[in-house]
């Protein structure tokens, strides 16, 4: 795999090419995420990334109503509130996200112990476009 | 060593105060609280709390700002930000400066300044407490990252929806009405006492007379209450404020040349930890449990000999998973405390008679030494009409900084 920096920039890249990667630790197996050069738990310095399948499960979630001014531009309101989750992935690790594909509850609910999957959005355009982190219902 | 005076500026929105005001305001109102008074001159270094006088008024560097407005340059000034544990983890540095042996007298402040910007910014403001690169970009905001804790806490303790907000509201509704006596508190109100002004309001305005029965009726109500962040309502929430509080730290065998009644400080606590989703939980600050747990080891005291505490209710499930944390209740128990009365100025563990951080204001860097200044008042039985009923003779505050990615705890005994 090419040597892209065990940080944000470098968890960007990958997200933009649709791929959720963590940082494993070669020396404790420690797996990462979001990524990091340094590791917490054994302090070694030599990591890798590894692929993880995207798969979780929903820990914790809220919907927000008062949101962040960005998402306001989303099209987001107190009326239109969106979802933000900590999901547990199947390998072990945490984070983040939005979790979409449920606004309005068309598919039903949102619940704690909800199987969700990684989904790459894109936001922006042009020289602003990035490729942000969310989650699906399975 | 011991806390020798303690003062508090009101807290609220100001429109005509700074920061450097509202310090000054909190450093007269301890000055008059030094039983035997002292000469400012005397005080060897200060150590300020503040989160973010830079995003708030374009005021960085703040430490000598608040020095020179005191009156005690050169002494050395340092400011601490800990997010909203700064206060807290500014009297550990003063705690600290005093144990080394360098110092006799220390100044220990809290301050922040909030209401000068639009909600929207104060609100972009705050959210740089959180984990910048991970948590919003996620789209949390404060109240959303407590909310999914709350909708954990929920879950894992089988509490439908309403049976959590009815729990979080019975919090509420004690810290508004302890802060209702407090005469420095930002909400000075019942929240029966504010449902009574929205229908008059509402009257006024010619509409339909709103049918609220009781306190539970008014916060059930979608407009009068709204969601912020699911579960959370806007009284789940403390609000944005201004405000100050400063304490005098004196060693030992200084400290009764200064005040008859000193409150011995007697276990000092304070841990780190990442971002929420880096936590094996999310239903307990682990922050806080290590914490209490330094804290409680060096004060040689168990949880149960705490007789009052001051706890970090930034929002009102944060004060049932801090009483779980603090070793008081057990998991799952805590949400129950204040519906049982448990919690109230009458029970057996008044938390928050100050009105708590919801009733009182949460003037982030200020909350820290805020609560100490209510545990000052406590032990030596000058809070007024809020005074608990027991005896307190041992005290705790508890101050969390994000969601816990920085949490101080520290013991009082008199």
């Amino acid at each position: 795999m090419e040597k892209r920096a065990f940080n944000r920039s470098g968890f960007t890249a990958w997200l933009s090419e649709g791929r959720l990667m963590a940082a494993r630790c070669k020396a404790c197996g420690e797996i990462h995420l979001p990524p990091r050069a340094l590791c917490a738990r054994c302090y070694s310095a030599d990591m890798e990334w590894q692929q993880l399948s995207g798969a979780g499960r929903l820990e914790g979630f809220t919907w927000i109503h008062v949101g962040l001014p960005g998402m306001a531009a989303a099209g987001f309101s107190r009326e239109n509130p969106y979802c933000s989750g900590v999901v547990r992935l199947a390998e072990g690790p945490a984070i983040s996200g939005q979790i979409v594909g449920v606004e309005g509850h068309p598919q039903g609910p949102v619940w704690v112990g909800m199987p969700v999957q990684a989904v790459f959005m894109e936001r922006g355009t042009g020289g602003e476009r990035q490729v942000v982190l969310g989650f699906q219902r399975l | 060593m011991a806390v020798v005076g303690a003062g508090i500026s009101k807290f609220g929105a100001f429109a005509d105060k700074t920061s450097r005001d509202l310090l000054v305001e909190a450093f007269q109102s301890m000055r008059g609280s030094v039983d035997r008074g002292f000469d400012p001159r005397e005080i060897e270094a200060l150590y300020v709390g503040n989160f973010n006088s830079e995003l708030f008024e374009n005021q960085g560097h703040s430490a000598p700002v608040m020095a020179d407005w005191l009156g005690l340059t050169p002494r050395p000034a340092t400011r601490i930000e800990n997010a909203c544990a700064s206060g807290g983890a500014a009297l550990r540095q003063g705690i600290l400066a005093i144990a080394s042996g360098l110092y006799d007298l220390v100044l220990v402040g809290g301050v922040e300044k909030m209401t000068g910007l639009p909600i929207e910014q104060a609100t972009s403001v705050l959210a740089t407490a959180g984990d910048a690169q991970y948590e919003i970009p996620a789209g949390f905001t404060f109240p959303g990252l407590y909310a999914a804790m709350a909708t954990a806490y929920a879950a894992q303790h089988n509490l439908p929806l309403e049976r959590l907000q009815r729990l979080l509201a019975e919090i509420a509704i004690k810290n508004h009405e302890n802060g209702a006596l407090n005469e420095n508190a930002q909400f000075g109100k019942t929240i029966a006492e504010v449902m009574e002004k929205a229908r008059e309001k509402a009257i006024m305005n010619g509409s339909r007379p709103p049918g609220w029965e009781s306190v539970y009726d008014f916060l059930a109500d979608m407009r009068a209450n709204p969601v912020i962040a699911s579960p959370l309502r806007l009284f789940d929430c403390s609000p944005i404020s201004d405000g100050a509080a400063v304490v005098l730290l004196a060693a030992e065998d200084r400290a009764r040349a200064f005040s008859k009644n000193p409150i011995r400080i007697i276990g000092s606590g304070q841990a780190s930890d990442g971002a929420l989703h880096g936590r094996s939980s999310l239903t307990s600050i682990q922050s806080a449990r290590a914490a209490a747990r330094e804290a409680y080891e060096m004060a040689q005291i168990s949880p149960r000999d705490v007789k009052l505490a001051e706890v970090h209710d930034c929002f009102t499930i944060a004060e049932a998973i801090a009483g779980e944390d603090l070793g008081f209740f057990a998991q799952g128990e805590g949400i129950r405390a204040a519906q049982e009365g448990i919690t109230n100025r009458d029970g057996r563990l008044p938390l928050n008679t100050s009105g708590g951080l919801k009733a009182k204001g949460h003037p982030v860097g200020a909350s820290g030494v805020g609560q100490v200044v209510e545990v000052w008042k406590q032990m030596r039985c000058e809070a007024g009409a809020r005074q608990a009923a027991r005896d307190i003779d041992l005290a705790l505050t508890h101050n969390v900084g994000g969601t816990g990615q920085t949490c101080l705890v520290h013991i009082f005994e008199r």
